[in-house]
């Protein structure tokens, strides 16, 4: 539900911070020193257990501190197609996401402008989703799409699918989970974008003799692109760390595993961490260069 | 020509996506009604059973329970502590302000995974047992971000003048907090709450590496699917659902009136 944070934006008009004193340090410290010691550390934690070797004694989970560098380079080298996936998952779902999303955000912004009711109720059914538990939503696509659902042998019937086709355990299947789960993250940024579109500039840009096309180009997306970047962001870095959707359990296979399957498994299950905590640092790193990138490139930097 | 199809194809097409959006909730909500043995994944018939003994399914309930304790106690951590922080940002004047800022957003932009992995490892290099514990501080840090954002926007649109005012007539700080800040802030600090809570009570990768043998309700369904969800969990992801909407509704009906009151 991050687009309601995110998605407001600049609030009407800020003001300027005028009160100086020692009560901002009280109302500011008790937070802040709580992200510091429960965000900030463990980032440190995990860069320094990135780098643990095994403990002497050969116990399982058992690692000290050392500068294995090599764990990096075992973690790449292993575990490469799952890198590689997680980021064209990510990369692929937000763009499908994206052509998805804007024209319902378009339609409750600009043409349900002037009907509070219908926009409240679109508003509310896209947001819907969120209310069920994204695990019990993505188990049910699983059900739909299992291999003796009505979905899968209405279109062997059809003669769409061969006799031996199936859908969950595909990167379709996977893509399409992820599609699915993140449309409303998509959907409310751009929406609170384009409501505040001030609609004469669209006008003038048809008085001008641009056509609806021209004008989209060059005035609609333009003043949507704040929404768009929220939005593919809120998109993007939540799905290149999912384990959910790609799981075996839910819509994945054993050829669809991304990161964070990867580090889970590591993480929990045969509980070596140094692995898994590279791979975490690995993804980090990307997230962190990718977007400042992308936020850099699209001139929004007043974002952060 | 061309309009009169362009009129209909934009509403349609959102209709129809709307349609999409729905079809996983309603088939969750109609699989809360299936006669089912164990597994709860063909269709064997209607019966109310599952919804008037939910707690038939212990572990189902045990881990609704939990999510609720865990949601309520990290968003009043968060909320409170993230008001506080709003309070500051938009009204004080400060060093390392972008520094502030920067850690406030960092938590927004980091993937799950890595919260949950690092907040893991740290708590394995402390030596801390994994329970319920670590649950809410873990969920107390994701959310407090949130908070924060909400919460500021809802400071911005306060008038300084009316505390001046309070100030004025001899009110004391606390005085002025109490009787004139922090009413005026309520609607932001509980549209704050509401968010960190329902964020809270979904989440499950930061739940999964924090959690040890604790059950939250969104980590006992990914447990079950290896082996089929049980229907008693539809009905509690379905009571989850109801609620949530009726609470969405009535304050948009509430919302609108208001507006409508305000334009006469």
């Amino acid at each position: 539900m991050a687009f309601v944070a995110l998605g407001g934006n600049a609030p009407a008009k800020a003001q300027t911070p005028t009160k100086t004193g020692r009560v901002a340090l009280y109302l500011l410290l008790p937070g802040l020193f709580y992200l510091g010691l429960f965000f900030l550390t463990p980032l440190f934690s995990l860069i320094l257990t990135s780098l643990k070797a095994p403990s002497p004694s050969g116990e399982i989970g058992r690692y000290e501190v050392a500068a294995e560098f090599g764990n990096y380079l075992y973690a790449v080298g292993q575990y490469l197609p799952q890198i590689i996936r997680s980021f064209g998952f990510a990369l692929l779902a937000t763009i499908i996401a994206l052509a998805i999303s804007y024209p319902i955000a378009y339609f409750i912004a600009v043409k349900a402008r002037n009907k509070p009711l219908l926009k409240g109720l679109l508003l509310t059914l896209v947001i819907a989703p969120f209310f069920i538990s994204m695990l019990l939503r993505t188990f049910a696509w699983k059900q739909i799409f299992s291999n003796d659902s009505w979905v899968v042998n209405t279109l062997k019937d059809i003669g769409i699918f061969g006799s031996d086709s199936y859908i969950i355990g595909t990167n379709f299947a996977v893509i399409f989970g992820l599609v699915y789960n993140f449309i409303p993250f998509m959907t409310l940024p751009i929406f609170s974008s384009l409501d505040r579109l001030d609609l004469r500039l669209v006008e003038a840009g048809g008085d001008l003799y641009a056509n609806p096309f021209t004008t989209f180009r060059k005035i609609t997306f333009p003043l949507s692109l704040p929404g768009v970047i929220s939005g593919t962001l809120l998109t993007f870095i939540p799905i290149s760390g999912d384990y959910v959707v790609a799981s075996r359990d839910f819509l994945g296979g054993p050829d669809t595993a991304m990161i964070g399957n990867v580090v889970e498994a590591n993480f929990l299950r045969i509980q070596d961490y140094p692995t898994a905590s590279a791979l975490s640092v690995l993804l980090m790193a990307a997230i962190v260069v990718l977007v400042s990138i992308y936020v850099r490139r699209s001139g929004t930097e007043d974002l952060l | 020509m061309r309009f009169s199809l362009g009129k209909y194809l934009l509403p349609t097409y959102v209709a129809l996506t709307f349609l999409f959006l729905a079809i996983p909730i309603a088939y969750t909500f109609a699989f809360s009604f299936n006669d089912s043995i164990k597994s709860n994944i063909i269709w064997r018939g209607f019966t109310f059973d599952n919804w008037l003994d939910v707690c038939n399914q212990q572990e189902v309930c045990d881990a609704f329970a939990n999510s609720v304790i865990v949601a309520v106690t990290a968003t009043f951590i968060s909320t409170v502590l993230g008001t506080m922080i709003a309070i500051a940002l938009v009204r004080y004047r400060f060093k390392f302000r972008s520094a502030t800022n920067l850690l406030l957003f960092l938590p927004l932009a980091t993937p799950e995974v890595v919260m949950g992995a690092g907040l893991a490892a740290q708590f394995l290099d402390f030596g801390w047992p994994k329970g319920m514990g670590t649950v809410i501080i873990a969920h107390t840090m994701f959310t407090l971000s949130f908070v924060v954002v909400t919460v500021k926007a809802r400071v911005a649109t306060l008038d300084p003048a009316l505390e001046e005012a309070g100030r004025d007539l001899y009110a004391n700080p606390l005085q002025v907090f109490w009787k004139i800040t922090f009413p005026l802030l309520l609607p932001g600090i509980l549209a704050a709450a509401m968010l960190a809570f329902a964020l809270s009570f979904d989440d499950f990768i930061i739940t999964q590496f924090n959690s040890g043998a604790v059950d939250t309700f969104p980590k006992f369904v990914y447990t079950a699917a290896a082996r089929g969800i049980p229907a008693e969990a539809n009905v509690i992801g379905s009571f989850v659902f109801i609620v949530a909407i009726a609470i969405v509704l009535v304050v948009q009906i509430r919302s609108s009136i208001k507006q409508r009151k305000l334009a006469k």
